[in-house]
C-alpha cells in the first residue's frame, strides 16, 4: 500500500540500524526520551526495540492526550454531563478514563447522556439536532486537537448557537517537557520530538532544549522507519558533538509551524496560570482556557464546575511512568491490579499510553522469543 | 454512579497483594536465587518475574467487578470473557461446557437434553438481577434434566432494549469421526486463514457514515458449510475451526493458545488484507486482526496435512485466497506472537472493549 509500505521497510531498518549500532561508544548508555504517545504506540506495535542495540534505552514521555487529565477533571466532566437537559461529547479515548466515582462509560451505562464523536465538529451537529439541549464538549489534547477545539467554537459563533460550550482541558507540550528537564530523576541524552504536536506550533519552541540543557531534539513522523532514522539523527549528533533541533518529518511540519492553527487558537483561548497534571502535579502555564470574549461557549463559565482536587491512588505510579522514571512493568499494580481492562492509572488506558501499549504488546521477555525464533526451522 | 469508584481499586490492591502473599512458585527464580547468592539481580530477571506474575493474575478465576451491564461486555474482548465465565459458565456448568469447545463436539448421549441460551443485554441492567436470573434457569433446567450447553451474549445500548432478552433453543448435532477443538492444538500445526480478513467489519463502519470515508467495499457474510464439507472431505488433518466474527482473528488465536496451552506465532505480512481494509484501519487507528469478519474461518491443521487443506480450500469460491498465516509452538504457551512486517516482534492480546479510533 502506497505511502505506509515504504515507511515500513525491513531492509531500510536494518541498514539504520546497523549505523546506528556504529555510532555506539562501547561502553556507553543512551537514554532518549520518547515526548509524544502516538510514537510510544508505534514502537510497541511495530516491535521497534528489537532494531535497537542493547546500549540504546527508549524512556516514553508524557505526551498521551487523556493520560495527564488529573482525577477530578474528569470527576468535573462526569458532573457537567450528568446535569439536567445535558449532552456531553467526547473522544473514544477518554471514555475509559477512571474518575474517583468511576469513568465517562460507567457514568454512560447509569443513563448520563455522553455521546462518542470522531471531531469536535460532529458536537455542533447534536447542538443543532437537539436545541432544547446543552451540549458540552470534552476538549482534550495538546496543541495537535486544539486547533480543531478552537475552529469549532468560531464556527458556533458564526452560527449563533447557543446551546454548545466547550468544557476545556487542553495542554502545551513545552512546560511538561521542561518540568522533565529540570526534574533531579532523570538523566536523558536527547529527545524524539512530538510530531503532530509540531505540525501546529513548528520547531522553533524546542530550540532552548538545544541551547540550554545541551540536548539534542529530532522532531519525527510516526511511522517505524522515521522513528528509527530520528534514533539515528540523535546519535549522529551526539557523536559529531552537536546539540540542535532537527526536523526529520519534513513531509509534514514546517519548522515555523502553521499559522493559521496558532491564530485560532490565540483567538479563542488564552494560558492559564497553571494546570493540574496527571502524575506531574501542578505546572504553570501549562494549559488553555476559553478567552473571556467567548465566556458564552465556556462550560466551566456557564455550569458550576466543582473542581475537587482528587489525590491518586496511593499505589498509582503514573507520575514516575509519565516522567520516564519507571518502565511501565516496574510499576507495583501493572498488570496485577491495574490493567486495560480495569486501570487504575490513566496510562492504562489510551492505546498511546506507555502502560497499555506495554502490556498489549510487549509483555513478553525478548530474550525469550530470541530463542524461539531460532529454534524456527 | 454505579460504584466503580476508588472501592473497586482498594479491593483490587487488596487482592493483589493478597496472591502476592500467598503464591510460592514451585521452583526458585532466578531473580530470587540471584538475591539469596548475593548477585545482582538483572533487568531480564525482574522483568521475567514481572511477566509471571500478570500470567498468574490473568490464570485466576475472572470475576465481574462491575455493577451494572457496559457495552464493553458485548465487544467481544476480555469483559464479555469475563461475563461468560463467571456467570454463565460457572452456573450452566457441565461436562459439555467445560472446556468452551465448537458445537460440532457435542454428541447426544442417551436421552438427555440440550439446550442453547442467548442473552440480549441492555446497556446498564444490573448484574445482580442477572445473576438471579441465571440462577433461576439452572434451577430450572436441572428440575427438567436439560443441560445448557451453548449460547451467544449480546449488549445492545441503553433504551435499544428493555433489560434483558433471553433467547433458547434445543441442539442437534450430526456425529462424525472427527474430534475438533480448539484445544487439540499442537506444536508444528499450521494456522490458516480461509480469505482476506475485517472486510465486514469496516463495511459496517462505513456503511454508518459517521466517518466520511468512501470505499468500495461489501461484507463478506456467507455461509461457511460448503467450504468446511469440502475441507474435513480432503483431509482428516483439521484440528479446530472457528468463525472470525466479532473480536476477529486475534482473538481467534488467543483462544487457541490459551485453550490447547500452546504459543502463536503469525507473520504479519502473511495474513490476507485487502488493501482498502488496510487503509481505513490505518486511517482510524485500529487493527484488521480485531475487525470482524462474517465469512472467514481459522483453521488448525497438522503440518504434514497443509497441502491438501490449503488446494480443498483454494478450490471452493470462499476459499480462494487461503493462506497459511502461521504457526503454533510449544514455546511461550497462552501467548499470540506477530513477527511485524517491519522485522519486529510483539504481542498481539485480547482486546479490551470495542476498537476506538485515536484522537490524534
Amino acid at each position: 500500500m502506497r505511502f505506509v509500505d515504504e515507511f515500513r521497510s525491513a531492509d531500510k531498518a536494518h541498514a539504520l540500524a546497523a549505523r546506528i549500532t556504529e555510532l555506539c561508544e562501547p561502553g556507553r548508555q543512551y537514554k532518549f526520551m520518547e515526548v509524544c504517545g502516538g510514537h510510544t504506540h508505534t514502537i510497541y506495535k511495530h516491535g521497534l526495540e528489537d532494531y535497537l542495540p542493547e546500549a540504546i534505552t527508549l524512556v516514553h514521555g508524557p505526551g498521551c492526550p487523556v493520560c495527564v487529565i488529573p482525577m477530578g477533571r474528569v470527576d468535573d466532566a462526569i458532573h457537567l454531563a450528568s446535569q439536567p437537559d445535558t449532552i456531553m461529547t467526547s473522544f473514544g479515548d477518554m471514555m475509559r478514563v477512571p474518575g474517583s466515582q468511576g469513568s465517562f462509560f460507567d457514568a454512560k451505562a447509569s443513563g448520563t447522556d455522553i455521546r462518542m464523536v470522531y471531531s469536535p465538529l460532529d458536537s455542533l451537529k447534536i447542538a443543532r439536532q437537539h436545541p432544547d439541549k446543552r451540549v458540552v464538549f470534552m476538549a482534550i489534547g495538546f496543541e495537535t486537537t486544539t486547533p480543531s477545539t478552537a475552529m469549532t467554537v468560531l464556527r458556533a459563533k458564526a452560527e449563533g448557537l447557543a446551546n454548545f460550550s466547550v468544557f476545556c482541558n487542553h495542554v502545551t507540550i513545552v512546560p511538561a517537557i521542561k518540568a522533565i528537564l529540570d526534574s533531579p530523576d532523570l538523566r536523558l541524552d536527547g529527545f524524539i520530538g512530538p510530531g503532530h504536536v509540531s505540525t501546529v506550533i513548528g520547531c522553533r519552541p524546542y530550540e532552548f532544549i538545544a541551547a540550554s540543557y545541551g540536548k539534542p531534539v529530532v522532531v519525527a513522523g510516526f511511522e517505524p522507519l522515521d522513528i528509527l532514522q530520528s534514533i539515528y539523527l540523535l546519535m549522529l549528533q551526539i557523536s559529531e558533538g552537536r546539540s540542535e533541533v532537527e526536523n526529520q518529518y519534513t513531509r509534514v511540519v514546517p519548522y515555523d509551524g502553521n499559522l493559521a492553527a496558532l491564530t485560532a487558537i490565540n483567538q479563542v483561548m488564552e494560558l492559564r496560570p497553571y494546570f493540574e497534571w496527571r502524575g506531574l502535579g501542578f505546572i504553570t502555564h501549562s494549559a488553555m482556557r476559553m478567552r473571556s470574549e467567548f465566556a458564552s461557549f465556556d462550560a466551566e463559565v456557564l455550569f458550576d464546575v466543582p473542581g475537587v482536587r482528587v489525590a491518586d491512588p496511593k499505589a498509582c505510579q503514573c507520575g514516575e511512568v509519565l516522567k520516564g522514571v519507571l518502565k511501565p512493568w516496574e510499576c507495583k499494580v501493572f498488570g496485577t491490579a491495574c490493567t486495560p481492562e480495569t486501570p487504575i492509572g490513566t496510562c492504562m488506558v489510551s492505546p498511546e499510553g506507555a502502560c497499555a501499549a506495554y502490556y498489549n504488546y510487549g509483555r513478553m521477555n525478548r530474550h525469550r522469543v530470541v530463542e524461539v525464533e531460532l529454534s524456527q526451522p | 454512579m454505579t460504584g466503580q469508584g476508588t472501592n473497586w481499586v482498594d479491593e483490587a490492591l487488596r487482592e493483589h497483594e493478597e496472591h502476592a502473599a500467598t503464591e510460592h512458585p514451585a521452583t526458585e527464580q532466578p531473580a530470587t536465587a540471584a538475591r539469596r547468592r548475593g548477585r545482582p539481580v538483572t533487568q531480564a530477571e525482574r522483568e521475567q518475574q514481572v511477566l509471571d506474575r500478570i500470567e498468574a493474575a490473568r490464570r485466576r478465576r475472572p470475576r465481574i467487578r462491575e455493577e451494572r451491564i457496559t457495552m464493553s461486555h458485548g465487544a467481544g474482548g476480555k469483559a464479555s470473557r469475563t461475563l461468560i465465565e463467571a456467570m454463565f459458565l460457572d452456573a450452566f456448568r457441565n461436562p459439555l461446557l467445560a472446556p468452551l469447545e465448537d458445537a460440532a463436539e457435542l454428541r447426544i448421549n442417551g436421552s438427555r437434553l440440550y439446550l442453547s441460551a442467548g442473552f440480549v443485554l441492555e446497556e446498564g441492567f444490573a448484574v445482580a438481577d442477572l445473576s438471579r436470573i441465571v440462577a433461576s434457569m439452572t434451577a430450572a433446567a436441572a428440575v427438567a434434566g436439560v443441560q445448557i450447553v451453548t449460547g451467544d451474549t449480546k449488549v445492545v445500548e441503553r433504551g435499544k432494549a428493555d433489560g434483558c432478552y433471553i433467547n433458547t433453543a434445543g441442539v442437534g448435532v450430526i456425529e462424525h469421526d472427527l474430534t475438533l477443538g480448539v484445544a487439540t492444538a499442537q506444536p508444528g500445526d499450521a494456522v490458516i486463514v480461509s480469505g482476506p480478513v475485517g472486510d465486514h467489519g469496516v463495511t459496517i463502519m462505513l456503511a454508518r457514515g459517521e466517518l466520511d470515508i468512501e470505499a468500495d467495499l461489501s461484507s463478506d457474510t456467507a455461509p461457511l458449510n460448503g467450504m468446511i464439507a469440502s475441507l474435513l472431505a480432503a483431509t482428516s488433518g483439521v484440528r479446530a475451526m472457528r468463525d472470525a466474527t466479532r473480536g476477529g482473528v486475534a482473538t481467534i488465536l488467543n483462544e487457541v493458545a490459551t485453550s490447547a496451552g500452546v504459543g502463536v506465532v503469525v507473520e504479519e505480512d502473511q495474513i490476507p488484507v485487502r488493501t482498502v481494509v488496510r487503509g481505513a484501519a490505518e486511517l482510524l487507528g485500529i487493527d484488521p486482526m480485531y475487525v470482524a469478519s462474517e465469512g472467514r474461518l481459522v483453521a488448525i491443521v497438522d503440518a504434514a496435512e497443509t497441502g491438501p487443506a490449503l488446494a480443498a480450500l483454494h478450490a471452493h469460491p470462499l476459499g480462494e485466497q487461503a493462506a497459511v498465516i502461521g504457526h503454533i509452538t510449544g514455546d511461550q504457551p497462552g501467548i499470540v506472537l506477530l513477527k511485524t512486517a517491519f522485522g519486529g516482534t510483539r504481542i498481539v492480546d485480547l482486546l479490551v472493549g470495542d476498537p476506538l479510533p485515536r484522537i490524534c
